[in-house]
């Protein structure tokens, strides 16, 4: 039990390894090995994971599993998880063996395919694990590099100019973080993450070449942070990258990207803006809800003129990732709550509409929606699973696409009823471009002639789907699955973050009184 | 009993949906159609033995399951059983069990599938899952399950809508009902979170025993404070309105007919269009307080009544007319809550279930015998080829326009459904504000709505048959299986205001008995006799002044609650009405005139009809001439969809197309090129190798590397 998440962690690097050392090859033995291969990997790697969710207990609110060894350069290697990390290690690896399975067809190396994505699950889950700064920071970047590939290798034909597209946005996000990340070290004296959550960053205003930095040290690590996390997420205007990464993506890459990949913004405000710079989140969440409300209204409406269909669901993430920031930042249980729940919840049905356009994109090889029409008549099945997800995505009652929505406008309700009025509008246009898409699609009398002798989806494909239905719908009737875990890290967090900015605004006010 | 009558649809949705491939069709919709009248038949059973004083609150509520629950908010799946779920859930299950049985005639053949497809099973799938959301939504005892159920009738009102899947007008229609209802629903979230922001809770207990702090609390929203009580009754109603149709947001509604007729019966008009009125009798605790709001609703509801009415004069599609008329009687029912007589808007809906529904079902015997005609202008005497349907629709009219025997007083007002709880309404208004506006629109509504209602009824019955002589030829009577339900609703359409006048409209202590309030220690002594032959205002207010004194002085004159008190009452019961709020006492004495205006209007509607369709039918096509910009104005519905479209639809894909390839595009796009310009092509070389093999290596390698190194260190470590 005590190795528990550096397991989870390498059992897909394991897999990876031995694709790479002992199982090269083009031929189509070779092919089927890497996909059992790396099929069982990822299964076993979720089984695992099961595990940690059983023996995870929710009422404590600290850092559980934890692993901590000595690393290279003196740095540390440890490992935990607590209620807000949890659940993203067992969405990863519970996307993970779907992904595998909807790249099954797969015809070009196929090997290095596996190896990419087994690769870029060890370093996702290493993502949520990581309780060390530094450590944080490899997998954090080294994610990147798989995703490079997987984008510009077995992508779409402009995949050279969207793969670069999203890795210079995502880098140079990530330098400023690299710099507060030094910086924090410096002036806590450890890389490690518990130790920094209970450090006090200096908050004095101070000022640099005349300008008044209120906030202080704080804000200024926080920008860093933000640069690189609101690229990742992402947030208005540091979005466009997302579009063209998902159209030239594979379908599996366009799954892990919405699932996953996104989801790692979010976890890091969690985990470093809102505990670590309290002050500063207090300053600038303003920003962020603007910006946040922003994405929401703009967003959706970019996507009502969309006439690719994986270009409107890109879009669509970006609104619904919206509600996320919007949510983080409301600092109150509600909002974090739903931004927890909204990042699952997402994962599932934007993963799952990826996969539906990824079906008719193996059969027409074509995104466009003009293309389609009337498929309702050829493929009921698919009809329906998309309607569902559709409806999920437009956060219907009693789909997980609604909890989260719903707690996340009420947390920011509570803190800013204007942002709330313009984020509610999400509600109204997400149905119009949802439905209208799905209108184009699947309704209506089938008259295209390439159309006439499509095929409703495979026992394979429906058995992908099945896992998604079942969570979303699960999540959807009984969220206290997921809030139970979530609420008492949430809980903690909350407290500990209204009592600094409580501090902060009483130091502020005995300044100004002696002054 | 009532966890079965809840979940006997679901059960009955998912056993017809997923099961018939192996169950065979028609054994499917069985299985859906008995487990409706199952849960028709404990809805009555649960109607008629629920006594609200065997309960402390006039309610009992069973737990089902957790559902939201984070920080202070924690929500249940729950069944809340009180006056107004009960009389909910009778509508709701009988209309939708005898719509179902029709369904079986209605949907046998249907052109618009092919041969052999199965789409029969579906249909019944979706009827089954609309009552399901419909149950939840009555049951429910906090707003988040209300709005679960508000959703799900929404989407299954969208899939009903756009059944006919390869009809692109169907289509169209389906979102446009879904998008509309979205705006109201934007309201309603917003009701939602102010509510909770106010009382920490969602659960209507918590609410009710709060609303009277509510109303004294300022909230700050937007750009200034408002009055909290105000505020969230004003934010729920928008979601009330997009639901219930009323103007302004009620656009969908005529379009919704694309959809098969017996869901036009069963959702679009008598249950799921009615959830706005539910709603704002569930939260007459808050609107009671509201007075600004309660005018707004007032407003909305009159100007609905009477907008729709004059938009119904001029339909030529049957089911465009009916459509009409609902979205008409649904502000008749808004007037009613917002004048704060609840029990009355509540009998309104109750009667209206019965005969619009089979108005409609009428209507689609008619469509279904003139092989799926809908244009009024090719029908015409055709009561001889479909007897049983022209006495249903006669039934049907003589209720909604209101017919009955003025100022006769038996215990009860002797008219047809429509005749008693109409009047109620009217009187209320005018009680509530003699001469007012929304009385005087009520009354007008009144003329129209006899007008068009004996108009549909000359062009479809009466006359020589118009249009193509085949299809007349071949009208035929609906099977059996159409006209029981025609029976039923018939018998409901005749009596239903008779017997449960007493209830609804009686007198004050009959209704807040029915509704399980508590009743002040003075009150309930002069009741405890005086309840079994109910004080007959109706009829004596003209003659006797002194028992209306005496009426007035042991309730009308209940001291009112001194400022800053809460009234101990709040939260009993399934309404809640003011102490300051006599209107239900007072629409008992209002001028006999007013109890005649009504009656006058409906003669006068049905004379005109009399006259230009019946002894001068080329009248109507000469004033639509001589009267031609006011007939268009009337004929393109006070062109509020063209000026939507010009004003939302149009404009908001445009910006987002302006803001895709001018922002996106231009200049975030284009400002990042701008920095990288020189850097990508320097890239993109290098990943063309790449794809020949180096780099990929290369690349790989360091990432197994650092890879391998975290390893190495950790187990070495």
């Amino acid at each position: 039990m005590e190795n528990l998440l550096s397991l989870i962690t390498f059992i897909p690097l394991l897999a990876a390894a031995i694709l790479a050392l002992f199982l090269r090859g083009e031929d189509e033995a070779a092919q089927r090995n890497a996909k059992w291969l790396a099929m069982i990997a990822t299964s076993s790697t979720f089984f695992v994971s099961l595990i940690l969710l059983f023996a995870f207990d929710p009422t404590d609110t600290g850092f559980q599993f934890v692993e901590e060894r000595d690393w290279l350069l003196g740095l540390q290697y440890k490992m935990g998880v607590d209620g807000i990390s949890v659940l993203f290690v067992l969405l990863t690896t519970f996307t993970m063996p779907l992904v595998i399975a909807a790249s099954w067809h797969v015809k070009t190396r196929v090997t290095e395919y596996m190896i990419a994505f087994l690769v870029l699950e060890t370093l996702m889950i290493g993502v949520f694990c990581a309780l060390d700064l530094f450590l944080f920071y490899v997998f954090f970047e080294a994610g990147l590099i798989p995703m490079f590939l997987i984008i510009g290798i077995w992508g779409g034909a402009a995949r050279v100019y969207a793969s670069f597209k999203f890795f210079l946005y995502t880098f140079l996000g990530s330098v400023l973080m690299l710099v507060a990340m030094v910086a924090m070290y410096v002036d806590a004296g450890t890389s490690d993450m518990v130790a920094l959550l209970n450090h006090n960053f200096g908050s004095e205003t101070f000022s640099i070449l005349g300008f008044q930095i209120v906030g202080g040290a704080q804000t200024l690590m926080w920008v860093a942070f933000f640069a690189s996390f609101a690229v990742k997420m992402p947030m208005w205007p540091v979005h466009t990258w997302l579009p063209d990464a998902h159209v030239q993506a594979p379908t599996a890459g366009s799954v892990v990207l919405a699932a996953i990949l996104l989801k790692m913004g979010g976890y890091g405000f969690l985990r470093f803006s809102l505990p670590m710079f309290p002050v500063a989140s207090d300053l600038l969440a303003p920003m962020v809800f603007w910006l946040s409300a922003i994405a929401i209204v703009y967003t959706s409406l970019v996507a009502l003129a969309q006439s690719d269909m994986k270009k409107l669901i890109a879009y669509s993430s970006v609104a619904h990732m919206g509600y996320v920031t919007m949510g983080i930042f409301a600092a109150n249980q509600q909002g974090i709550d739903g931004a927890i729940f909204q990042m699952i919840s997402h994962g599932f049905i934007s993963g799952a509409l990826f996969l539906c356009v990824g079906v008719i994109y193996d059969r027409m090889h074509t995104r466009e929606i003009e293309a389609y029409g009337g498929l309702v008549n050829k493929m009921p099945a698919y009809a329906l699973i998309f309607m569902l997800f559709t409806m999920a995505n437009v956060g219907l009652p009693g789909t997980s696409g609604f909890v989260g929505e719903f707690l996340t406008l009420m947390g920011i309700f509570q803190a800013n009823t204007w942002v709330a009025l313009f984020a509610c509008t999400g509600v109204i246009l997400s149905a119009a471009y949802a439905l209208w898409l799905y209108r184009r699609v699947v309704m209506g009398e089938l008259i295209k002639e390439s159309l006439k002798s499509i095929t409703d989806m495979s026992q394979r494909e429906r058995a992908i789907f099945a896992p998604l239905v079942v969570m979303t719908i699960l999540l959807g009737v009984y969220p206290a699955l997921a809030l139970d875990i979530i609420g008492p890290s949430v809980s903690a967090l909350v407290d500990q973050y209204n009592t600094s900015v409580a501090a902060y605004a009483a130091e502020t006010a005995t300044q100004l009184a002696s002054n | 009993m009532e966890t079965i009558l809840l979940f006997a649809p679901l059960v009955g949705a998912l056993i017809c949906g997923f099961g018939w491939r192996v169950l065979g069709e028609n054994a499917a919709q069985w299985v859906a159609t008995s487990l409706l009248f199952l849960s028709a038949l404990l809805s009555w059973v649960l109607f008629l033995s629920f006594d609200p004083f065997a309960h402390e609150t006039g309610s009992y509520t069973l737990p089902v399951l957790r559902w939201i629950e984070s920080g202070t908010l924690a929500t249940d799946w729950a069944i809340r059983i009180d006056r107004l779920t009960t009389v909910m859930l009778v509508v709701i299950t009988s209309v939708s069990a005898l719509v179902h049985l029709y369904s079986f005639g209605y949907m046998a053949h249907d052109e618009h599938f092919r041969e052999g497809e199965s789409y029969r099973p579906r249909f019944f799938a979706y009827l089954s899952f609309f009552t399901f959301a419909m149950l939840m939504l009555v049951t429910a005892d906090n707003l988040l399950q209300l709005f679960f159920g508000w959703e799900g009738v929404g989407v299954a009102s969208y899939l009903l809508i756009g059944f006919y899947i390869r009809k692109q007008s169907a289509g169209a229609a389906a979102i446009k009902a879904f998008v509309v209802n979205r705006v109201g629903d934007f309201g309603f979230l917003l009701g939602i979170f102010g509510i909770y922001l106010l009382t920490d809770s969602i659960q209507f207990s918590v609410i009710f025993a709060e609303a009277g702090e509510i109303a004294n609390t300022q909230i700050q929203f937007l750009w200034r404070e408002w009055n909290a009580a105000n505020l969230v009754a004003f934010l729920l109603f928008i979601g009330a309105m997009g639901k219930s149709a009323q103007f302004l947001l009620h656009t969908w509604l005529p379009d919704a007919m694309e959809g098969p007729t017996p869901v036009s019966a069963l959702i679009h008009a008598a249950t799921m269009v009615t959830a706005g009125v539910f709603l704002v009798c569930r939260m007459s605790p808050i609107i009671e307080y509201a007075d600004w709001t309660q005018g707004f609703i007032i407003a909305i509801g009159a100007l609905t009544a009477f907008f729709a009415a004059t938009v119904g004069l001029v339909q030529n599609d049957i089911k465009r007319v009916i459509a009409y008329s609902t979205c008409s009687q649904l502000g008749y029912m808004f007037v009613a809550a917002g004048i704060g007589v609840y029990s009355v808007a509540m009998f309104h809906l109750f009667t209206h279930a019965f005969f619009k529904a089979m108005l409609f079902l009428g209507a689609g015997s008619v469509i279904h015998g003139m092989h799926h005609e809908q244009d009024m202008r090719n029908y015409g005497g055709l009561r001889h080829k479909m007897p049983y349907t022209f006495w249903a629709m006669m039934i049907g009219t003589l209720a909604i326009t209101g017919v009955g025997i003025p100022l006769l007083y038996l215990g009860f007002p002797v008219g047809f459904a429509g005749f008693v709880s109409k009047d109620a309404v009217i009187e209320s208004a005018y009680a509530f504000s003699p001469n007012g506006y929304a009385f005087w629109a009520l009354v007008i509504a009144a003329l129209f709505t006899s007008f068009y209602s004996w108009r549909l009824m000359f062009m479809t019955f009466y006359g020589k048959p118009r249009g193509d002589k085949h299809t007349h030829e071949h009208a035929h009577e609906s099977p059996t299986v159409m006209l029981i339900p025609l029976g039923v609703l018939a018998a409901g359409a005749i009596f239903a205001g008779m017997i449960w006048y007493k209830p609804f409209f009686g007198d004050h202590y009959a209704v807040e008995n029915w509704f399980g309030i508590e009743q002040h220690e003075k009150s309930k002594d002069h009741a405890g006799p005086g309840l079994m032959l109910v004080a007959p205002a109706y009829a004596a207010s003209a003659a006797s002044d002194d028992h209306s004194d005496d009426h007035g002085d042991d309730h009308a004159k209940a001291e009112p609650l001194a400022p800053g008190e809460t009234d101990p009452r709040l939260g009993q019961g399934a309404i809640y009405m003011a102490p300051d709020n006599h209107v239900l006492d007072d629409a008992h004495h209002v001028p006999t005139w007013v109890k005649l205006a009504p009656f006058f209007a409906m003669l006068a509607g049905f004379l005109v009809a009399f006259q230009l369709y019946i002894r001068r039918p080329e009248l109507p096509k000469i004033i639509a001439e001589q009267q031609a910009p006011l007939y268009r104005f009337l004929l393109n519905k006070w062109y509020v969809d063209e000026i939507y479209d010009a004003i939302f639809v149009r404009p908001a894909r445009r910006l987002g197309h302006f803001l895709w390839k001018k922002g996106d595009g231009s200049t975030i796009d284009g400002g990042i090129n701008g920095l990288a310009m020189g850097i990508i092509p320097f890239f993109t070389r290098k990943l063309n190798q790449a794809q020949s093999g180096y780099v990929f290596h290369y690349a790989f390698a360091m990432v197994l590397g650092i890879a391998g190194l975290v390893t190495w260190m950790t187990l070495a470590g």
